[in-house]
């Protein structure tokens, strides 16, 4: 039923927008915690699938094959922001590099304690990086730098700010949003924002 | 999950969480909380009692079936009417007709409670709660809620302009200090002894966390840089992280 007098003035959305959506040009911080001001120099990422693991620094890293990819992203409280650019190592090549076994679930952590799960899938099918810079520069700390995750086809609080850990296994362990009330998988155009949906 | 119900069928699986239904509210009294807010009451059909702290989402719906959502904080307690309080966004798509046009007996579509992280349990121990701008809304609701046990409650709230302050008559009756931040003459607006000109700094900040003591549960609500700077003004004064519940928005 059509609200009273509403006339939509804004009409931001089209085809590009999942449902429920508006597009902003800003970039909005949402972070359950206080921010992680990491150095570059200390920052460093585990993979593991509990039998094989890898840690990489800043320099081991950047030393891995690098793709740019851009994207629209979608966060669950209801901003979308287009054509945003990032730079990073695919989870793909990270993956071959550490040699982690054909698992189903990952858990990622963030420094600051930060975590949310993904199907691997979501992570090896899609566009998903470890991402090192936005827009041509540096990620700022606020939204995630030195080293955050990007995984756009789902809601943005699955691209774990200040990622520090991924770890593969045979069982789903939820993560920080997701065991509180927010979807499971997080799809955007299923509009998949809290449980039950 | 409810570790009080014995298990008695191993082959029972959970049972999966409900979904959330959007729900005709309608808004029975709307009241201006200074030039650019209003708090907007509503009367919902089914609606479980939230926790101090939770959100909506709203919907609206134009003539032609285009729909914009927003998620709003509820500002009411949880034993009284759902209410949002909205500030006015200029050029926003539903702040101004939410905070402008809005007539009771309107009807909105709304779901929830939402959320299970910038909650309070309502545990016993005291609350420092801490709010910039429209981030008082859901500092509102739990002091709204009252004390348990009469744990202090301590209320912080910042806005640019006494014209702009929000909840100002309930700020005053619970002894909030109130920083004005680009109010020139502060002693001509105050009515109170409690009212300062300037940022909430890392001064009041120390003032506030001894005030409420190690134990207390600390709710900081506002814009990103707000939240920023009085988090890191938190933790210096010896709160730990995980006392602390942020809230950011724009």
């Amino acid at each position: 039923m059509a609200t009273r007098s509403f006339t939509g003035n804004a009409r931001t959305t089209d085809e590009r927008t999942p449902p429920g959506q508006f597009v902003t040009d800003d970039f909005p911080v949402l972070t359950a915690g206080l921010t992680e001001h990491i150095d570059a120099e200390d920052w460093e990422l585990t993979v593991t699938d509990g039998f094989v693991s890898s840690t990489f620094d800043w320099a081991a890293l950047n030393a891995l094959p690098m793709t740019t990819f851009t994207t629209d992203i979608h966060c669950v409280t209801h901003w979308s922001k287009f054509d945003t650019t990032w730079r990073g190592v695919a989870i793909e090549t990270l993956f071959d590099e550490v040699g982690v076994g054909d698992l189903d679930h990952a858990l990622v952590a963030s420094y600051g304690g930060y975590t949310t799960n993904l199907p691997v899938t979501d992570l090896l099918d899609h566009d998903a990086m470890i991402a090192v810079e936005f827009d041509g520069d540096p990620i700022e700390a606020e939204h995630g730098g030195p080293v955050r995750l990007v995984v756009p086809h789902l809601y943005f609080w699955k691209s774990a700010k200040w990622v520090t850990n991924i770890s593969l296994s045979d069982e789903e362990d939820q993560g920080f949003w997701e065991a509180s009330g927010y979807h499971n998988y997080g799809d955007p155009w299923r509009e998949q924002r809290y449980s039950g949906d | 999950m409810n570790s009080g119900t014995p298990v008695t069928d191993i082959t029972t699986r959970p049972v999966g969480p409900k979904r959330l239904e959007w729900q005709d509210a309608t808004v029975i009294a709307a009241t201006a909380e200074s030039s650019s807010a209003r708090t907007i009451v509503f009367d919902i059909g089914r609606w479980d009692a939230h926790l101090p702290g939770q959100h909506i989402d709203v919907r609206l719906t134009a003539d032609d079936g285009y729909q914009a959502t927003r998620s709003y904080s509820l500002s009411s307690a949880p034993n009284e009417n759902p209410q949002i309080t909205v500030q006015r966004f200029d050029g926003g798509e539903m702040s101004p007709f939410l905070v402008d046009d809005v007539l009771v007996g309107d009807t909105i579509e709304v779901r929830g409670p939402i959320g299970g992280y910038f909650v309070w349990d309502g545990a016993p121990t005291p609350l420092l709660l801490i709010g910039g701008g429209s981030g008082l809304a859901p500092l509102r609701s739990m002091w709204r809620a009252g004390a348990v046990n009469d744990a202090p409650i301590i209320v912080a709230a910042s806005a640019h302009d006494q014209q702009r302050l929000l909840f100002a008559d309930e700020l005053r009756d619970h002894e909030a200090t109130i920083h004005l931040t680009r109010q020139i003459d502060v002693n001509c607006a105050s009515r109170s002894s409690n009212v300062v000109a300037g940022r909430v700094d890392r001064e009041a900040i120390d003032g506030l966390v001894r005030r409420a003591g190690p134990e207390a549960a600390v709710f900081v609500c506002g814009p990103t840089a707000f939240v920023e700077s009085t988090a890191t003004h938190l933790r210096d004064a010896g709160v730990e992280p995980s006392r602390m519940r942020l809230e950011r928005f724009g």
